[in-house]
């Protein structure tokens, strides 16, 4: 890769949801900041932009990944999947989207696109997860309103649910 | 906030990253996971004229043990380490130590040599490496050298490697048969600095303690044929002469009372789970 100077924008190219999508960036571009004012794609979320509070989790080749401790031009070329991916194109909710919806689990839904994006990838790892487990992996990801109950609530539905649909996908009667 | 302008170079290769580094020297900054130096720069407390990426150098992407020693490449996430099939056999105190390193999202960015470099006095790796006596292998364009863990942190967020050198891999000893190994900290919340972290290594009557948050770099102590009792004294004797320092997270007598707590804890547990 030749050497990106500062105050130009070069041009990147990357995967997010799914779609192939260019744009451009300077180098100091924050992945987060390419997201949302670039892609105009807004539901990843923007919080403390040091690593902290956990809004802007994205995953990175599948990797739950700060979008705020990544340049966009270190996301050239690779795959970016973000809250908007989650829930089908006709709008329907995915198996945890809907889990945080009926239990509660967000109430200003600034945490919720971080949370979505760590649990995701949590549950694929660990789909039968115990509370504790499910409160270490949202150690990362700050919410200051629901009190993480409904959270951990949830999280643990989803994966019961998750776990069902599989079955009945290998054992249908 | 924002960061402050900069050059960015993704390096493809080792020579690319040393050669640009050389030529660079201390207006560059090595950026691996990025994990402490994104954060730095976000908030202005770091500002270079160019960021040396090498998170592309494949040949830099390892963990393998040979010879007594696991050698972990400048690449190599915290997580790649973590999922490293033999950690529990061959490294016993890091597989208990790396799931406290940040949360899962940072640890999948974050690379075990980065945070040796970035040499927090609180954090997890630089404690282990410490009192499992590991070393750190400098690269710079001229040549290597490499230095064990007590040479390589000088203090508090500062190491010896030179502005045209990277850290290329971290070297752990493999587990002893016969010495147990154990890790515990006190933090405010799972995945934050600790407060007070120790790690030991204990082989019969031998026993190798480290402790990390207190002072500016983690302190090792090796004690042999202690009695309970003195043992009890030994890290009394530890907690007061690091001293230990009041902020918003802690008192000083509070982190001594942990020093001596975990302490006592942690060379237990090391001792019972020998192997
Ligand atoms: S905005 Fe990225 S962690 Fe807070
Ligand atoms: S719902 Fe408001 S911060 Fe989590």
């Amino acid at each position: 890769m030749p050497l990106l100077k500062r105050g130009t924008l070069h041009p990147i190219s990357l995967v997010v949801d799914g779609v192939e999508v260019t744009g451009h960036a300077e180098p100091r571009m924050l992945l987060v900041d390419f997201l949302r004012r670039v892609l105009g794609a807004t539901g990843t979320h923007v919080g403390c932009e040091h690593g902290i509070c956990g809004a802007c989790t994205i995953r990175l080749d599948g990797e739950p990944a700060r979008a705020c401790l990544l340049l966009a031009v270190q996301a050239d070329g690779r795959r970016v999947d973000t809250v908007e991916g989650l829930a089908s194109a006709d709008g329907a909710l995915s198996v945890l989207q809907d889990a945080f919806h009926r239990h509660f689990a967000l109430q200003c839904g600034f945490c919720t696109p971080g949370m979505l994006m760590t649990l995701q990838g949590f549950l694929e790892d660990n789909p039968d997860p115990t509370k504790d487990q499910v409160r270490a992996a949202l150690s990362g990801n700050i919410c200051r309103c629901t009190g993480y109950s409904e959270i951990v609530d949830a999280t643990l539905d989803a994966a019961a649910r998750l776990r069902n649909q599989d079955q009945a996908a290998t054992n249908p009667t | 906030m924002k960061p402050a302008e900069f050059d960015y170079l993704g390096a493809e290769s080792p020579d690319e990253a040393l050669d640009a580094l050389g030529r660079h020297g201390e207006d560059a900054r090595v950026l691996a996971g990025g994990q402490s130096l994104m954060a730095m720069l976000n908030m202005r407390l770091a500002s270079q004229q160019i960021l040396i990426d090498i998170g592309r150098i494949e040949p830099w992407r390892y963990v393998r043990a040979d010879g007594g020693v696991i050698e972990v490449g400048a690449g190599t996430t915290q997580a790649e380490l973590l999922a490293w099939p033999d950690l529990a056999a061959k490294a016993p105190l890091l597989a208990k130590a790396l799931p406290h390193v940040g949360h899962l999202q940072t640890r999948s960015r974050g690379t075990v040599c980065g945070s040796l470099c970035h040499a927090d006095p609180s954090s997890e790796l630089p404690l282990c490496l410490a009192v499992l006596g590991g070393e750190v292998v400098l690269k710079s364009a001229k040549g290597s050298r490499t230095l064990a863990a007590k040479d390589f942190q000088t203090g508090m967020l500062s190491t010896a490697r030179k502005p045209d050198e990277i850290a290329v891999a971290a070297r752990f000893p493999v587990a002893r048969a016969g010495t147990g190994y154990a890790f515990e900290e006190v933090t405010r919340r799972h995945g934050d600095f600790a407060i007070v972290a120790v790690a030991a290594a204990v082989s019969g009557p031998s026993v190798r303690v480290a402790v990390g948050g207190v002072a500016d770099r983690p302190m090792v102590r090796e004690w042999t044929g202690l009695t309970e009792a003195d043992m009890a004294d030994a890290l009394n004797g530890l907690a007061w002469e690091m001293g230990g320092f009041d902020d918003i997270h802690a008192t000083a007598r509070y982190r001594r009372e942990l020093v001596r707590r975990i302490g006592a804890r942690v060379i237990e547990e090391a001792r019972t789970c020998r192997s």
